[in-house]
């Protein structure tokens, strides 16, 4: 059966299939869409394309000052980022839809795929998001790569992540959302690289790619599928046809778009590739595998509501991989010594919650996009704190070699506890709003994965807890030659912007701003009661947060803290310490016979096929005779007359045919 | 007249680079290489966009058998002429020291070789009569096979034979299928070669599938497919990088070429109906070409057989008989050219420099050399299909209509974009990445030649990355031309 030929059929006969993105007249400054993105480009390709093979001054002043450059694309794009938000604010509702379409990507009898830009509420959050935060990462990149000879390029690898992102955020179909994806991957993989000297480095990069791609055969199957269904992949036209697809298909597109997120997102089952990622400089955590790239799956979700919402069974693995991941990766967050694993745990951990939401329809995708920013922002925040420990305490990243540092580095010490308080949900900051309204939302929707949820927070409580109380409390157990000290202004700078950002985030949802403000996009809330009063949820989940910060100080707080991590010590730890066994399945399941399949066919590649075929023709033809000539040295004469051979037969054959 | 001024000037090139005296026969050839590039843009220029064969010539060769001297291009055959002109510079120009070395057979006769297989291949690509068709494709074997014998690693000699028998035995069976052709023409009453009088005779099902046979064999070899590819990895290791860009980026194509030229164009009936054999081994050599290529030791083995993997791709692609496919499959013939051409002559720019070729006897390269490694890196991201680089907008476009044809079908093509990630991510980690061999020699970065002959396939690759459409526009009327042949508008495919 050819489903493309049923729907150009369906074409044919009169049911139209639309292809226009929406264009609600764009105009003024909307006309400079494109620039968002060719901005950071340009700065990529002039810092990674131009500078290597320019000589004397010009790539002297590129190497010297080419971070000022990366930093001011990514500040001008942030500008005109604002630039266009207000804007949009200045738009009725209906009309904060702005299309612009650019050049015609490729195109065949059949299909269209079109470069083109889609500006919406949803993305001129994104664009906020990534353009800000990553301005600020930049900034503080100049003083933490400042002794980097390889500054240049770090900066070029930045700009790229920038553009890529944008282009990820502003396409208007998934073709082009594809793209992004994939320069995303790849300047992630370039990142956490950076130090490819180092083998881990360079194995880590490799894995993140490599297990992305698995993710990429869903989202490139969902393309495939879209084109055979629907006949294109606009986002518009998409969700306008839709509802004539057959329920199998949506499943089978709900699935393969979750696996491309769990992908990108480090959900489980291919969350293997994040905790390995944190080999990179600590901005690019901050930016790629924190605030921003490592949200992209959270993002394709919401987007893809429209399809969503016609499948109930894709919508439920949305959830159950969203609450194992959020406890996965919470419990990963419990035994790490190593800071920016612990971190990158907790990330995981916190994506599940945003992934949670996205699974729980209209009602939860824009606490999903509130927990996605605010996250962007304490987790941004943390990840630089502990990169400005790092930088204090000679490149050392286990937290067992810390302990009282809050004086050492007071600055570090109090911004950081500003995403500490936001994180675990202290009320009032950022992350206790959004955190509150994605487990009230999950206990109306089904109250056991609500209470997973809530659980969660707890664990989240305790991780954290455990983290700022060996960090910057305990006593120290500092290294003989390390001399902590404050990072300079430049990078504490975007310390205390984050910091700020974290406490006072939750103003998003005064008045229920960014849920009128997404409504276009997610649809309208149809409001279930959640079982117990909203003012008691939050009490509960207080309690809770309060009892696992309480288990950190009797167990972590209270206690001598040892410089080396006992050995003997419950499996439920080992297990952890052990990214709970993901490489170890991994290996047994793909690496291990992978890797005889591989050693095996390439034998059998020269052994079998190619015996096979010298062998059947040495029977036919006499090829070992002329293999053997050729260590006589008769192979050019005998092979030339071989082919003239093979000419005369032409004619011979034409002229038997012939009488 | 065109036509024949584009193969003569390589062709009488070929002659006078072998006669000048050493010491100018590599700018005499450069010279007529970069004619010939200038004759293949003009031929461009006087192309128009639209379908059809295009500036045909026709003169009758033997009247009495129905052979003519016949050529013309369309859509197809534009590209591929393009294409040729582009990479022979291209390789004479990286081969400029390299083939003068101790233990090669000298410059004059790199030179002077590669310019007459410029000249076959370009006949082969506008030749419109079926015998001289046959001739050229033969043709091509010899300048092929002293390229290969003469130039390379030790062992060349026997990789040379090697392909030589393949090639041959391929070129036998499809002999059989052009004397086919020939009755059944004959048969009808008007015996003649010309491919135009061909395509216009019904040839009866049974018959059709003898000369398909024929014909496909033949194909699958040159192209090559699991499992007549073994010759491929072995020409690939020894011979030159050069000469690996001019049989892998060239001369292979003639086996896709063929396959939509003859296959779909006089066959239709029995492409259609040998479409799900075509259809498995497409896809058996997709994923087991990738397979065997991250298996491998020697880099340039293991891209010799990532183009195992990337044939598959383009004949799945045509023998999906659909709109997209087929445009799909032949951007994919040019795509892989390029990007193909830029990893096989980076890979020679660095074997040079550290005397192996063995993947695990280097590591660290990138330290030393950012610039050779940075290109490395744009050829295995662009192997492994990666958006922005022209591969992946063919890779997308054959997958969606493999998916189309069967959804397990584009299901299984679709696992290549994780295999190959993978050979190429590991080969450039073990090779560019880590802290390099102890004891090692520094190596030194590509130098300003270097960055000349690999810098015009990068900017192709993201050029047709992102604007693929100058390509399409000549191959959608040809696609149309076609799929109406076989019978299909583009409605949709056989049901």
């Amino acid at each position: 059966m050819n489903l493309l030929s049923q729907s150009v059929l369906r074409a044919a006969e009169g049911t139209e299939i639309p292809v226009v993105a929406p264009d609600a007249g764009a105009g003024g400054v909307f006309d400079l869409l494109w620039l968002v993105i060719a901005l950071p480009l340009l700065g990529a390709f002039l810092l990674l394309g131009v500078a290597p093979f320019l000589k004397g001054s010009p790539k002297a002043a590129l190497d010297k000052h080419g971070h000022l450059l990366g930093t001011a694309t990514s500040v001008s794009s942030f500008v005109l980022s604002l630039v266009l938000f207000v804007s949009l604010l200045g738009r009725g509702e209906e009309e904060r839809q702005v299309g612009q379409q650019l050049w015609t990507w490729f195109e065949t009898a059949t299909i269209s795929v079109g470069m083109d830009l889609l500006y919406d509420p949803l993305a001129a959050l994104f664009l906020l998001l990534i353009t800000g935060v990553g301005s600020l990462i930049h900034v503080y990149a100049i003083g933490y790569m400042e002794h980097d000879p390889r500054r240049r390029r770090f900066f070029g690898y930045l700009n790229l992540f920038v553009a890529a992102m944008l282009t990820l955020i502003l396409s208007a179909n998934f073709v082009g959302l594809f793209l992004g994806w994939e320069g995303v991957g790849l300047a992630s993989y370039l990142l956490i690289g950076f130090w490819q000297h180092k083998p881990s480095a360079a194995a880590a990069a490799k894995k993140a790619f490599v297990i992305n791609r698995v993710g990429d055969i869903g989202l490139s199957l969902a393309i495939a599928l879209m084109f055979a269904t629907f006949g294109t992949t606009d986002f518009a036209a998409v969700s306008e046809v839709a509802g004539e697809a057959d329920q199998g298909t949506l499943n089978a597109l709900g699935l393969l778009l979750l696996l491309g997120a769990c992908g990108k997102s480090a959900q489980v089952p291919l969350q293997a590739w994040l905790l390995d990622a944190m080999e990179g400089p600590t901005p690019v955590s901050a930016l790629i595998h924190a605030a921003t790239m490592v949200t992209a799956g959270v993002y394709l979700v919401v987007r893809s509501n429209f399809i969503y919402e016609l499948t109930p069974v894709a919508q439920t693995a949305v959830v159950v991989v969203a609450t194992v991941t959020l406890l996965w990766g919470a419990i990963l967050g419990c035994a790490k010594d190593d800071i920016k694993k612990a971190l990158a745990g907790s990330t995981m951990s916190q994506i599940g919650y945003m992934m949670l939401a996205a699974g729980l329809g209209p009602a939860g995708y824009p606490y999903a996009i509130f927990h996605l920013l605010t996250h962007g922002f304490f987790k941004a925040n943390m990840f630089l704190g502990a990169g400005s420990v790092m930088h204090g305490m000679n490149d050392d990243v286990d937290m067992r070699h810390y302990g009282a540092l809050r004086k050492a580095m007071p600055v570090t010490f109090l911004t950081f506890a500003m995403g500490y308080l936001a994180i675990i949900g202290f009320p009032g900051f950022s992350g206790f709003w959004s955190k509150d309204r994605i487990i009230e939302t999950a206990l109306a929707e089904n109250l056991f994965v609500g209470l997973l949820a809530l659980l969660g927070a707890g664990i989240t409580a305790f991780y954290m807890t455990r983290l700022m109380l060996m960090t910057f409390f305990t006593e120290k157990r500092w290294a003989q030659d390390v001399h902590p000290h404050e990072s300079p202004k430049v990078m504490t700078f975007p310390l205390i912007v984050l910091a700020a950002l974290s406490v006072l985030g939750g103003v998003l949802l005064l008045g229920d701003w960014i849920k009128t403000w997404l409504e276009p996009v997610t649809g309208t809330v149809e409001h279930h009661e959640p079982p117990l009063p909203a003012l008691v949820i939050t009490l509960i989940i207080t309690a809770v947060v309060a009892i696992g910060v309480a288990a950190a100080w009797f167990l972590v707080g209270r206690r001598e803290i040892p410089r080396e991590a006992p050995q003997d010590v419950s499996f439920a730890t080992r297990a952890a310490r052990a990214d709970l066994y993901g490489d170890a399945i991994n290996d047994a399941v793909v690496v291990r016979p992978g890797a005889s399949l591989v050693g095996g066919l390439a034998t059998f590649d020269r052994v079998g096929v190619d015996g096979a075929v010298e062998g059947g023709s040495a029977a036919v033809g006499g090829l070992s005779s002329t293999l053997r000539r050729v260590q006589n040295g008769f192979v050019r004469s005998y092979a030339l007359s071989l082919l003239a051979g093979a000419l005369l037969v032409v004619l011979a054959l034409l002229a038997v045919n012939l009488g | 007249m065109m036509l024949t001024i584009l193969i003569l000037l390589p062709l009488v090139g070929a002659v006078v680079t072998a006669f000048v005296p050493g010491a100018l026969a590599r700018l005499v050839g450069l010279g007529f290489a970069a004619a010939t590039l200038l004759a293949g843009v003009v031929t461009a220029t006087r192309y128009s966009v639209g379908g059809g064969m295009q500036l045909t010539e026709t003169h009758v060769w033997i009247e009495s058998l129905g052979v003519h001297y016949a050529l013309g291009v369309d859509g197809l055959g534009l590209l591929m002429v393009l294409l040729t002109v582009v990479l022979v510079p291209i390789v004479l120009l990286a081969g400029w020291k390299e083939s003068d070395e101790p233990g090669n057979s000298g410059a004059k006769a790199f030179f002077a070789w590669t310019l007459a297989l410029e000249a076959m291949s370009l006949a082969v690509f506008t030749a419109t009569d079926v015998l001289l068709f046959y001739v050229v494709f033969e043709a091509t074997l010899i300048p092929a096979y002293f390229l290969i014998g003469g130039f390379g690693r030790a062992g060349r000699g026997r990789a040379a034979t090697k392909f030589l028998i393949y090639q041959l035995a391929g070129g036998l069976i499809m002999l059989a299928s052009v004397i086919g052709l020939y009755v059944v023409s004959a048969d009808a009453g008007n015996p003649s070669f010309l491919i135009s009088d061909l395509a216009a005779i019904d040839i009866d099902p049974i018959t059709q599938r003898w000369l398909f046979a024929g014909f496909f064999i033949a194909f699958a070899i040159k192209a090559p497919m699991f499992p007549v590819h073994t010759w491929l990895a072995d020409t690939t290791e020894k011979a030159t990088t050069g000469t690996s860009v001019l049989l892998v980026c060239i001369l292979d194509k003639i086996g896709t070429f063929g396959m939509l030229r003859f296959c779909l164009g006089l066959l239709p009936d029995a492409s259609q109906w040998a479409t799900p054999v075509v259809v498995v081994l497409a896809l058996v050599s997709i994923i087991y070409g990738a397979l065997v290529a991250i298996g491998q030791d020697d880099v340039l083995r293991l891209i010799g057989l990532t183009s195992l993997s990337h044939f598959g791709f383009i004949v799945l692609g045509i023998f999906v008989f659909s709109s997209t496919g087929s445009a799909g499959a032949i951007l994919y013939m040019v795509n892989h050219g390029i990007a193909t051409a830029l990893m096989f002559l980076v890979a020679g720019f660095l074997i040079r420099r550290t005397g192996t070729a063995s993947i695990r006897e280097m590591g660290g390269v990138e330290k030393a050399a950012p610039v050779l490694a940075g290109f490395f890196l744009v050829g295995g991201l662009a192997a492994a299909g990666l958006p922005g680089l022209s591969p992946f907008v063919s890779e997308m476009m054959v997958i969606i209509a493999a998916f189309d044809h069967h959804w397990l079908v584009g299901s299984v093509a679709v696992l290549a974009i994780v295999l190959a990630a993978f050979y190429a991510l590991w080969m450039y980690q073990r090779t560019m990445t880590g802290p390099g061999r102890e004891g090692a020699a520094v190596v030194p970065d590509l130098d300003r030649r270097e960055v000349g002959i690999l810098a015009p396939l990068l900017l192709a690759l993201v050029l047709f990355g992102f604007y693929p459409m100058p390509l399409l526009d000549v191959i959608n009327p040809f696609v149309q031309d076609s799929l109406a042949s076989v019978g299909i508008g583009q409605e949709g495919g056989p049901q």
